[in-house]
């Protein structure tokens, strides 16, 4: 049976549809990408900026509580800019796309695979890749790391709220001891790694959703291993890089 | 048109159907008959290219079913497969957009006449969810008609279809036959489709993997000495 559905014949059609687009840029469906980017970027801003805005609020109560002992309430916005840059605000982005866009892509290429549409699209001439695995790809490849910076932003507002109004600190000492602890280092890896949370969670869903069977059952378990095996991947990828950063002195 | 010889069939040690022989002629309506599981739809993806065959050839106008490039047929889907998120003629557009270098006015134009044809003027801008079944069929037909292939695959067209849309589609689908001259291949165990459409057919069975009967359904119906070809053609008979 000729299937793009399972794991190896998947990376190795991808492999393959991948060097076409190179080869014919044109041959992929760019002309869905606006609309796959406002859906997995704009419409999901609301949820990724209050996980975040709250995030940032509980580490920073957490550290206040433990910093206040030893009269270091300032190191309160080294350690919530830190951890929110390099971890917690790409991680919770990347949580929330996964359970947000990845489901969305898997039920409705899953839906598509068991209503015939992915075998029309190859009567047709055209390759499900180019039409429909690659438009996601980029559209998570180039969303993830643009919500993670505003996720950053919004995440250390948060710990400024409880700086200034449980530990008497400015919003001018806070700004200024954020930018002395953070690096563009920081900034840059947390945005780095959501580059590939965003290639594994568009390329898990959409392999997922292309080996959904059996109709509406079908389509809702290709979902939920959709998102299952996304979160898995993404807590991977990130103990990877910690590594890593790690072994490279960053 | 076609050329099958020596097809099996299957998947991994499953063999579905075996060493098929048939060939279907140029401009001919040409059904493929079975009851539930006889292999009807497995041997239409594998006309189609969608099924890899164990063993056999598959030739198309003297090539084997392309993998790549232009389609050589149009196919209409149980469900007429349309894309949902697109509109009518943006269905009907996507083919011509992908394989000709027709400006965006001619493409309107073809697409236009291709949902007149199947008498959807008018719906251009409905959406597949907007429409009724008999309809998305219309427009699937239309969708595989856009870049006037010279075969036309149709599964199951009058499945879940009222007697009234389906006696409706099968004069759609002679209608286009006789106008345009195209190769018809139709999957289908609906009696009144068959005789008001197909002028050959072969009829599969699923515990021998092969072709039990062949020939015009008129004669098949009248004159064929197997029982289940009978049984096929007459159902009340055997009910009584």
């Amino acid at each position: 049976m000729l299937s793009e559905s399972h794991g190896l014949d998947f990376i190795g059609d991808v492999a393959v549809a991948g060097a076409r687009a190179v080869r014919a840029p044109f041959s992929i469906n760019w002309s869905d990408v606006p609309r796959l980017v406002e859906r997995a970027g704009a419409d999901s801003l609301p949820i990724v900026l209050v996980i975040n805005f709250l995030v940032g609020l509980v580490t920073a109560f957490q550290a206040a509580v433990q910093l206040k002992q030893f009269g270091a309430n300032i190191f309160v916005a080294d350690l919530v800019g830190l951890s929110l840059t390099r971890e917690l605000a790409p991680l919770m982005t990347a949580i929330i796309v996964a359970g947000r866009s990845g489901a969305a892509f898997s039920a409705e290429l899953g839906t598509m695979r068991v209503s015939e549409e992915i075998d029309a699209l190859r009567t047709l001439g055209l390759d499900p890749y180019g039409f429909l695995v690659f438009p996601r790809v980029v559209t998570l490849v180039l969303v993830l790391p643009l919500l993670t910076i505003l996720a950053d932003v919004i995440g250390i507002a948060g710990g400024l709220l409880v700086a200034m109004l449980g530990l008497d600190i400015t919003s001018n000492a806070y700004l200024i001891e954020t930018q002395k602890a953070l690096g563009l280092w920081d900034v840059f890896s947390g945005c780095l790694k959501t580059v590939f949370f965003g290639l594994g969670i568009a390329l898990i869903a959409c392999q997922r959703g292309l080996a959904a069977r059996g109709g509406a059952e079908g389509v809702g378990r290709a979902t939920t291993s959709a998102v299952v095996t996304s979160l898995f991947a993404i807590v991977v990828v990130d103990a990877i890089f910690t590594v890593l950063f790690n072994a490279f002195g960053r | 048109m076609i050329e099958v010889e020596r097809l099996t069939l299957g998947y991994g040690d499953t063999v579905v159907l075996e060493n098929l022989d048939f060939t279907v002629p140029r401009g001919d309506v040409f059904a493929i008959l079975g009851g539930s599981g006889s292999g009807k739809s497995t041997l239409l993806r594998a006309l189609i290219g969608l099924e890899e065959p164990l063993r056999g050839t598959i030739r198309i106008a003297g090539a084997p079913p392309p993998r790549e490039g232009p389609p050589c047929y149009g196919v209409l889907f149980q469900s007429g497969a349309l894309f949902g998120s697109m509109t009518l003629a943006e269905n009907v557009t996507l083919p011509l957009a992908k394989w000709t270098n027709l400006d965006r006015t001619a493409m309107d134009t073809i697409v236009r006449s291709k949902l007149r044809l199947v008498g959807l003027e008018g719906f251009e801008n409905h959406l597949p969810a907007e429409i009724s079944g008999g309809m998305k069929k219309r427009a699937g037909i239309a969708r595989a008609l856009a870049l006037d292939p010279p075969l036309l695959f149709l599964d199951e067209p009058s499945a879940g279809l009222d007697p009234v849309t389906s006696a409706e589609l099968d004069d759609l689908i002679a209608t286009l036959n006789a106008s345009l001259g195209m190769t018809t291949i139709v999957v289908t165990h609906e009696l009144r489709s068959i005789f008001a459409i197909a002028r050959h057919c072969i009829m599969l069975d699923g515990r021998t993997h092969g072709i039990i009967a062949r020939g015009e359904p008129a004669a098949l119906r009248d004159g064929s000495a197997d029982p289940q070809v009978r049984a096929f053609f007459n159902p009340r008979s055997r009910a009584a």
